[in-house]
Formats: C-alpha cells, sequence, structure tokens
C-alpha cells in the first residue's frame, strides 16, 4: 500500500455555517440525479433559498439530511415523504438526549442505565 | 471463515413463507438502520441483515443455502463442501446491488463475488471527480482551542492494468474552532480526482466528539458536575473551576442547593456569541471515616434539628 502525505494548507471550511450548496453541489455530494433532490425539496426535507432549481441555494444541514433521507429510502423502502417524517422524529429524539445528557441524565439506548433499588 | 445462520439472522423458522422473511427483515431493517439506531452495532448488523436477506429472499440461492444442512450453528468454523453449487449458476452471475454492498467472506465463498460499483469505476462516466465523505473523532479540547488533526484515508486506485489496489493518503486537516458536533468540514478538492482536465471531487469530513470526562455537551454550552463542601453552600465560598480555558474562580452562593445551576457566561464553546458553561452544584458529603467524624456527625444531628423530609408531610 502506498502512502502520500499531503502537507497542504487544505481550503477548510464548517459546512453548516460557512458553506451555501448548489443543487448541483448536493447532487454530487449524494451521488444521485437532480430529481432526487428536487423531490426532497417537494416533500419538505430541504428548503432552499432562491426560486428556481437553477439558482437554489441550499444551507450546510442540507447535506446530511439529504444523505439520511435517501439512505432510509433506500434502505428501509419507505418512500419520502415517510423518510420525512422520519428524519424529523430522529432529529427530535437527538435533540431530546442532548438535553438530557446535559442535564446528567442517561439516555435509554445508550447503553447505561439508571440505578434502581 | 465462520458459517452465517441467516434464518436467525433475520429471525425466522427455517420453514419461514417469503412473506414472512419479508416482514421480519423489514422490521429488523428499521430497527438496525444506522440512521436509526445508536446501538454500536448496528451498522454491522445492518450489512449482516441485507447479506441474509439477499439469499433468503432469492428462491434459488435459499434453496441453495438450505442445502449446506440444518447441523450449522452461526459462528461455527465452515468451509463450502467440495460439491457446492453443482447445478447453481452464481458464480459469474454477480448480484443486484442491494443495501449491504460488501458481502461476507462467508456469503463470497458460496455465492462468489458481486460485481462492485465502487467510486473507481464510476468516476469514468463522471467528467468531475466524486465526493468523499467520512467521520473524524475531536477531543471537546480540539474544538475549543483549534488543533491540527492528521487523517488517514484508504481510497481505492486503479492501476494501468484495470486491477483496484488501496492506496493511504493523509491529510493535515486544521479542526476550525467552535465546530460542533455532528457538523461537516469541507475539503475543497480532495474528494476523487477528476477526469482530464475536470475538477476534482470534494472531501466531507464529519465531525464526532470522543465522550469528555468532565463536560457534557448540549450545542456551544458545557455542562460540569462540581462537588462542593456542605459548608460552602450553606455558607457561600468561591471555589476554583476547571473550564476548557482554564482554572477560574467561581463565586457559590450562601445557601446553594444540590442541583442549583450556575452559569460562566463565554465559556463554552467559542462561536458568535461563544456558549457558556454551566455549573451543577452537587453536595458531596465528608465520609464519617474516623471517630470525630462520627461525633462530628453527631453534634450536627443534636444541634441543627434538621429535617430533610418535612416536604414529604414526614
Amino acid at each position: 500500500m502506498k502512502t502520500e502525505n499531503t502537507l497542504l494548507q487544505l481550503d477548510i471550511c464548517i459546512l453548516e455555517e460557512q458553506t451555501q450548496l448548489t443543487l448541483d453541489d448536493l447532487c454530487r455530494a449524494c451521488t444521485v440525479p437532480a430529481e432526487q433532490i428536487i423531490e426532497l425539496v417537494n416533500v419538505g426535507v430541504l428548503d432552499p433559498l432562491g426560486r428556481e432549481p437553477t439558482c437554489w441555494r441550499f444551507n450546510g444541514i442540507s447535506l446530511s439530511r439529504a444523505r439520511v433521507a435517501l439512505r432510509l429510502q433506500r434502505d428501509i423502502g419507505i418512500d419520502l415523504i415517510g423518510a420525512a417524517l422520519a428524519l424529523e422524529l430522529l432529529e427530535e429524539i437527538e435533540l431530546l438526549r442532548t438535553r438530557l445528557r446535559a442535564v446528567g441524565a442517561e439516555c435509554p439506548g445508550n447503553g447505561s442505565n439508571t440505578e434502581e433499588k | 471463515m465462520q458459517f452465517k445462520d441467516y434464518y436467525q439472522i433475520i429471525e425466522v423458522a427455517r420453514d419461514a413463507t417469503q412473506d414472512e422473511i419479508k416482514r421480519s427483515y423489514r422490521k429488523l431493517a428499521r430497527k438496525y438502520h444506522p440512521d436509526v439506531s445508536k446501538e454500536s452495532d448496528a451498522e454491522a448488523r445492518f450489512k449482516e441483515l441485507g447479506e441474509a436477506y439477499e439469499v433468503l429472499r432469492d428462491e434459488e440461492k435459499r434453496v441453495a443455502y438450505d442445502r449446506l444442512g440444518v447441523n450449522w450453528k452461526g459462528g461455527q468454523e465452515f468451509r463450502p463442501p467440495p460439491d457446492w453449487n453443482t447445478g447453481f449458476g452464481f458464480r459469474s452471475a454477480g448480484s443486484a446491488g442491494s443495501a449491504a454492498a460488501e458481502h461476507s467472506d462467508f456469503f463470497e465463498s458460496l455465492f462468489g463475488r458481486s460485481f462492485q460499483t465502487s467510486g473507481v469505476g464510476r468516476t469514468t462516466f463522471n467528467a468531475r471527480g466524486e465526493d468523499h465523505h467520512a467521520k473524524v473523532l475531536i477531543n471537546l479540547e480540539d474544538t475549543y482551542h483549534g488543533a491540527t488533526r492528521t487523517i488517514a484515508l484508504q481510497v481505492p486506485v486503479m492501476d494501468a492494468q484495470g486491477h483496484v489496489t488501496t492506496r493511504e493518503r493523509i491529510l493535515n486537516v486544521s479542526i476550525p474552532k467552535g465546530i460542533r458536533e455532528g457538523q461537516h468540514i469541507r475539503l475543497s478538492g480532495q474528494g476523487s480526482a477528476g477526469v482530464g482536465k475536470n475538477k476534482a471531487g470534494d472531501l466531507y469530513l464529519q465531525i464526532e466528539f470522543q465522550a469528555h470526562p468532565l463536560y457534557r455537551i448540549d450545542g456551544r454550552d458545557l455542562y460540569l458536575n462540581l462537588p462542593v463542601a456542605p459548608w460552602e453552600a450553606a455558607l457561600g465560598a468561591t471555589v476554583k473551576v476547571p473550564t476548557l480555558g482554564g482554572i477560574v474562580e467561581l463565586k457559590i452562593p450562601e445557601g446553594s442547593l444540590s442541583g442549583s445551576k450556575l452559569r460562566l457566561k463565554g465559556r463554552g464553546l467559542p462561536g458568535h456569541p461563544p456558549g457558556n458553561c454551566y455549573v451543577i452544584v452537587a453536595i458531596a458529603l465528608p465520609p464519617a471515616n474516623t471517630e470525630a467524624a462520627k461525633d462530628f456527625y453527631r453534634k450536627m444531628k443534636q444541634e441543627l434539628n434538621f429535617n430533610p423530609r418535612t416536604k414529604l408531610g414526614v
């Protein structure tokens, strides 16, 4: 196995804060045709700025939302509306878990249990 | 190689109907989907499930699998019988690209390698290089101070003869200050190389945090449990508190209770605005492990006339 070491100053940015993505960017990052991204917009998973698909600008969070929705559709055979609902519920669960952890309670399903006597 | 009991994996009996297999698979796929499940082995379970379903859903593969006999146990050392595969034509057939793109050795020994359309193959059709996705685990300190992380990526490359080999690429990535869990770093042009003069794809790194021994995180805010002596809580005190930016002094107000939340403004993760560090007071009892300490507790009992359960009416 060859090893290549890159020590260049890389062009780095935080996707969720410093970037806007075009339809083309999203298609490439998700390896899907534009129709699928447009479908995600139609079911409300993604909410771009701009009127026409060619001028759409997506915020950075769109990338992970799109990828999760597409994976759910592909892997467990639900349609995109179902995937949209699952995504919203998953995000809410994640928020609640974070809150629970922050107040020091353990989360069910995270491998730890509250001790009961 | 180890035998895989596909019926056990899909949680059905050996004589299950195709409908039963489908139902059980769907139920388990929802349960173990890596985007849904928080189990640490969800990804492996989901892959295994996909592989089991690929065999059992296909009448011909299922019959072939059943011919191995009923005496095998999952995890048992396995070698395909010499006459295996006679009458079946799996070897060159390849398989439909299901969710489980990679198969176990066990699967491949029985049904052959599938044609994998991995990144390398497809690049030929894409003018621009493909994007890549990876995860990177960092410490809370890395996002507070900013840090440089060395990341090793396994990149498939095709040589002149068309063989695919893996090459390791080492990238030194600077972690931007204040990046939060679940966010992504985009490295422009660090994905697959483009064809001809076309641009290379991008590399996306998803940030995950290593659990911190002291702090819990909510967005940019940090939470810290601060043990406090009973007299510090009762009388008030100024105590030292560790923060990511160093030790600070915090005034504990007189009469603080366990669970009281004190705010260290701007001492959370950096950003605009920066997060706060919330200190949760936890009153710690001195151990009564000497006669003198026990005497002291007895004295408190006599002199304080304290019933902690008055609110409970007892």
